[in-house]
């Protein structure tokens, strides 16, 4: 079976493909009901998938609610995202022995092979994203290199737009057109199917034995009219064009003020980011001080000591540390990695106590900006 | 302990300390070599992350020459827990160390050139493998100056070997101090002051300058005045930093980072975020 | 007197002065050289000239009894010493010793002073002068009192 081929399998070949993976030695991680949301843990069965539930999302909010039908993946994104597994929370890096007077160190060593089930296409993006920042510089995260190499994905096509989200202006969705293993699209309008798009080598191989038909046109016209209806229902976009101009050449805009008296640096955004990539280090010790240990964490620009400085951080005001967080997500991050930061998924807005929407936020700066890209106002 | 298929940017090595020298009352400088191996190379401006056993590390810039393969010298100033264990570690103290990282001072670009280096306070430490290799090629540049600015008579940095460089007939020396007291009768006055009184060719003129924010940025102000184009004035910045890989998005500066993009800049490239407040 | 105008024209201080504004400045110059040790101006005399520095290098300071005199600035060729004849009560606040031979042109105020009265385009332009230096050393003075150089815990 060729990269592309495409075919289609029921709820009893999509559990084949699950327990193939789960055969292989992957840890299978999808998406699940808990605590009153979606989010991603491991799973084993097609039953503890989110069968007909949805995902109500606006500016600070979020809840489930029942769908009409059974449909496996009819929500869009959750509070978690994949990088909590590529990219996790808290990683040891090293522990460290003290023995008289000298020192030993032990590497980490432990390596994981995920196999995600029901990546979303903006979700594709940011993976890449990351690769490209743990990757594609001078050192390289080896850990991150070790848990990417048999990564398998399989990702979904969204068949409903997300209250929060904007992949098409960002370009990154709503179809999974690569970094996919294979690729799922729902089919529900007659018996409960699913087309299946071979991405990969590795993805042929794991429909190996799995029971399938070939899929039709209309298999392949209902999959297009899906991508369509997503396309077509979603409620937000950002103008991308100009954007790194218009953010670094407006450091001292007024909007800044005004999105800090809002925001309340609770560092939920960044959080929920897929792309989000800050961390800290902590080393510590055990009580005798015979062995140290180094741990790096998740850490957010919106802490007032993520900048800290002897004396001071440099970045006091809230203000600041917004106007950090949106400048290097829409512009800086285009100059350092190639691409823009955002992908579009509406988790930041969704998940933002106050609901700041940077969509509305670049918008509001682009409005009052007056001068035309490239002619910074009052001077830099 | 396991080998890893390619050495891992986050695990340091461990370094002896072979002598310790009191510069101040706060301030140390610590010459270590590696408990196995030979020091790598390094290039004048870069910096290692020292690590103290449970406590931290920091990013101290190398202070050493870059031709002496036999250890690394490293002037460190307490200012917090991680500085303090590391300043106090006495003869074979044993510490952890990551690095040479970071972009060095544009000693190929000033062959040929004349040089003005501006060093402020603890800035002379970053500097001094720069003015290392300047007077240990000297024939490849042509004017060289030295303008230290330091806050009292009592407090100068490397006193003894600005001395010693002074006495280089081509190379001109000016030391000032923020405050006299009886002994001085040198200069009096901020470094920025001093460069306006130099010989050199603006156009040919390639400019170091390293020591506190406010000193650099009124130092690089007045090397622009003076003709210099922002293009070939360089600063050492500072950051918080905690992976010094270019991985944990600490030390961001606009949009360089400055373990991999700095810490030595180019004025240019940094202006605009140079002059943001906050930024 | 042509020498003495050429000079003037060339120091840093007078650089961009109209030809014939030079002239008049350079009425009221003469050259003068003073040996390591002796003193420009003194704190409390009437500031009667003030100087070009041309070589040499000038302390600035101001005495305390009991105390060492405390060297605020160092001054060297290209420097003007003396900026308070431009203003009542025109009296100096601090001593400017030659801490080298020094040679400088030195400018009677009094005759300065008289010529930008009757002439205030000459009065306009030293203004400006003067407050562009007075500008530059608050600010260097600034930089000096923020003790930049300090550890955290001083």
């Amino acid at each position: 079976m060729g990269i592309g081929a495409t075919l289609v399998v029921d709820r009893a070949g999509l559990q084949g493909i699950l327990d193939a993976l789960i055969a292989r030695g992957y840890e299978l991680l999808g998406p699940t009901v808990r605590d009153g949301a979606i989010v991603y843990d491991p799973i084993k069965h097609i039953e503890e998938l989110p069968r007909g539930w949805t995902d109500r999302q606006a500016a600070g909010t979020y809840r489930i609610e029942p769908r009409t039908d059974e449909a496996l993946f009819g929500y869009a994104v959750g509070p978690h995202s994949w990088k909590r597994f590529l990219h996790p929370p808290i990683e040891r890096l090293w522990q460290m022995r003290r023995q008289g007077d000298s020192l030993s160190v032990e590497q980490r060593t432990e390596v994981k092979r995920f196999a995600f089930l029901g990546v979303r296409a903006c979700e594709l993006h940011a993976i890449a994203i990351q690769d490209k920042v743990f990757l594609g510089g001078p050192y390289r995260d080896v850990a991150y290199e070790a848990r990417r190499e048999d990564n398998f994905i399989v990702a979904v096509n969204c068949g409903t737009a997300g209250g929060t989200c904007f992949c098409v202006s960002m370009q990154t969705g709503p179809k999974a057109d690569c970094g996919f293993d294979l690729a799922l699209t729902e089919l529900l309008r007659g018996p409960h199917e699913f087309l299946v798009e071979v991405g990969s080598a590795r993805g042929a191989e794991a429909l190996a034995g799995i029971r399938s038909r070939a899929a039709d046109p209309a298999d392949l016209e209902a999959a297009a009219a899906a991508l369509a209806h997503t396309r077509a229902s979603i409620g937000r976009a950002l103008e991308t064009n100009g954007i790194r101009e218009l953010l670094q050449n407006n450091p001292e805009h007024p909007r800044w003020d005004q999105i800090a008296e809002r925001c309340l640096g609770c560092a939920n955004c960044t959080m929920v980011c897929p792309t989000c990539f800050c961390t800290t280090v902590d080393d510590h010790t055990d009580l005798a001080g015979q062995v140290a240990v180094r741990e790096r964490k998740w850490d957010s620009c919106f802490t007032l000591d993520f900048s800290y400085l002897h004396g001071g951080s440099v970045r006091k005001q809230t203000r600041s540390r917004y106007r950090q967080w949106m400048t290097h997500k829409l512009a800086n991050w285009i100059e350092q990695f190639g691409t823009s930061g955002c992908v579009g998924c509406g988790r930041c807005i969704t998940w933002c106590p106050v609901g700041i929407d940077i969509t509305e936020e670049a918008a509001a700066i682009r409005a009052e900006a007056g001068q035309p890209a490239g002619r910074a106002r009052g001077g830099t | 302990m396991s080998a890893a298929a390619t050495p891992d940017p986050f695990v340091p090595r461990l370094y002896r300390v072979i002598r310790s020298t009191r510069e101040a009352r706060d301030t140390v400088t610590l010459e270590i070599a590696p408990l196995a191996g030979q020091a790598p190379r390094f290039q004048p401006g870069q910096f290692n992350m020292l690590y103290a056993f449970g406590v931290g590390e920091i990013a101290i810039s190398m202070s050493g020459d870059a031709e002496d393969r036999g250890r690394f010298i490293h002037t460190v100033r307490t200012v917090g827990a991680v500085s303090g264990a590391i300043t106090s570690l006495d003869a074979n103290g044993v510490l952890g160390l990551r690095g040479p990282f970071g972009m060095p001072w544009p000693m190929d670009e000033a062959q040929g050139r004349d040089v003005v280096i501006v060093a402020g306070g603890l800035g002379l430490a970053p500097l001094r493998p720069a003015i290392y290799h300047l007077l240990g090629h000297r024939e490849r540049y042509r004017r060289v100056i030295l303008l230290i600015g330091m806050r009292n008579p009592g407090e100068i940095l490397y006193r003894r070997q600005v001395e010693q460089w002074r006495q280089n007939l081509d190379v001109e020396v000016e030391v000032t101090v923020d405050r006299a007291d009886a002994t001085w009768h040198g200069n009096v006055g901020v470094v920025p002051a001093l460069v306006g009184r130099m010989p050199f060719d603006p156009a040919s003129t390639l400019a170091m300058v390293c020591g506190p924010e406010i000193m650099m940025r009124f130092t690089a102000s007045a090397l622009h005045d003076a003709g210099i184009a922002l293009e070939q004035i360089y600063v050492s910045m500072e950051r918080n930093m905690k992976c010094a890989i270019g991985l944990c998005g600490h030390c961001q500066f606009g949009s360089q980072f400055i373990c991999k993009d700095g810490p030595v800049m180019r004025m240019d490239r940094i202006a605009r975020a140079f002059g943001t407040r906050e930024i | 007197m042509a020498g003495l105008e050429k000079i003037l024209l060339q120091h840093p201080f007078f650089r961009g002065l109209e030809a014939q504004l030079g002239s008049l400045i350079a009425g009221c110059c003469s050259n003068v050289r003073f040996e390591s040790g002796g003193y420009l101006l003194r704190e409390g005399a009437s500031a009667d000239r003030f100087f070009l520095i041309r070589e040499g290098t000038v302390a600035l300071e101001i005495i305390a009894a009991g105390r060492s005199p405390g060297t605020f600035l160092t001054l060297g060729p290209g420097e003007i010493v003396g900026i308070s004849w431009l203003t009542p009560p025109y009296r100096w606040m601090f001593d400017a010793r030659a801490a080298s031979a020094v040679h400088a042109l030195a400018v009677d105020a009094v005759c300065l002073r008289t010529k930008c009265e009757s002439d205030h385009d000459l009065g306009y332009e030293l203004m400006k002068r003067c407050s562009s230096l007075l500008v530059r050393r608050l600010h260097a003075t600034r930089l000096q009192l923020l003790d930049l150089y300090a550890g955290p815990a001083e």
